[in-house]
């Protein structure tokens, strides 16, 4: 059990984060905006959590404009849909343990 | 065992998210329906249309593939009339399948502009103009009889290609009607029957099933 535990990755110990690792698992780049409503989550809060996972290098962003206004874009770099499968593998196996506890 | 419940959650919270951000949900199954009807009543009308231009008495859709000379009635000729029918058709079809499919959004929180229907806007729409030069093409060279066969055709590649972003079943749908439409290639006579079991009849089933699983 306390193997499964460490394998844990203590930087997606937020459901919020999960989430954001979520849509970026499965999206190629997906604006800020977007982001926020599909979380549900304010421009702080946002930022709060994405502030982590890019310290981690596990996503990336760029700017560019549209049309006047400028635009931020996300990705999940290729460490961080690594780290994000690790942790769900992790979790998984948790679960099965759970069951058996 | 109470933190595997969070996890639990966690997991169907993240399952939520990957779908909501890939495809668009709000795809009212009203729309098909509509578009069905739509459809039904075009091929109706095509059908006397062709039955009272052409008074032989015999199966009226033959002459859509056995043609010599020109038009001969006064007022528009028949080509124009099928491709007006169509287009008819079609803005009814969209303009209907727009407002159900909004309202639908609306129902649910969400918006109908938003990247996931932009990016299955988009997968529809590279193979319905390529079928659509394609139609002209053959309207061009008065090859009539394939017209009906190959929208469908068309229309099934579409749907198959748009299935990705969106509620799964159309992509199914999307085969039954490549089928007809090859089916059609080989029937030239049967092409308004079978445009009108693909666009008709398949989507009212296909609509009024997806409402039931769906949308109620």
């Amino acid at each position: 059990m306390k193997d499964i535990l460490t394998q844990l990755n203590p930087v997606f110990d937020h459901r919020n984060r999960l989430g954001i690792m979520s849509i970026l698992a499965v999206n190629d780049w997906v604006d800020y905006g977007t982001l926020k409503e599909l979380l549900n989550l304010t421009d702080g809060n946002l930022a709060s959590h994405m502030k982590p996972l890019e310290a981690a290098e596990y996503v990336e962003y760029r700017k560019q404009f549209v049309g006047r206004r400028p635009q931020t874009t996300y990705a999940a770099t290729a460490a961080g849909k690594t780290a994000f499968k690790a942790h769900l593998d992790a979790l998984e196996a948790m679960l099965k343990f759970g069951k058996d506890i | 065992m109470n933190d595997s419940q969070q996890h639990l959650e966690h997991l169907a919270e993240m399952r939520s998210l990957m779908e909501r951000s890939t495809r668009f949900l709000s795809l009212s199954g009203l729309s098909g329906v509509w578009a069905g009807c739509c459809a039904l009543v075009g091929a109706f009308f095509v059908r006397n249309y062709l039955e009272l231009q052409f008074l032989g008495g015999n199966n009226a859709t033959d002459l859509l593939y056995d043609r010599s000379g020109q038009s001969s009635n006064a007022g528009l000729g028949y080509e124009t009339t099928l491709v007006l029918a169509a287009l008819i058709v079609l803005v009814t079809a969209l303009a209907g399948g727009w407002f159900f499919t909004a309202r639908k959004a609306r129902q649910r929180g969400e918006r109908v502009w938003e990247s996931s229907s932009r990016r299955l806007l988009w997968a529809l729409l590279l193979p319905l103009t390529t079928g659509g030069i394609f139609c002209l093409a053959l309207l061009y060279w008065n090859l009539i009889a394939f017209l009906a066969p190959a929208t469908l055709v068309f229309y099934g590649l579409a749907l198959l290609n748009g299935s990705k972003y969106t509620l799964g079943d159309v992509g199914s749908l999307g085969l039954l009607q490549i089928g007809l439409g090859l089916i059609g290639m080989f029937f030239p006579g049967r092409g308004l029957e079978l445009w009108a079991i693909g666009f008709g009849v398949l989507h009212i089933l296909y609509g009024g099933w997806m409402y039931y699983k769906y949308d109620r």
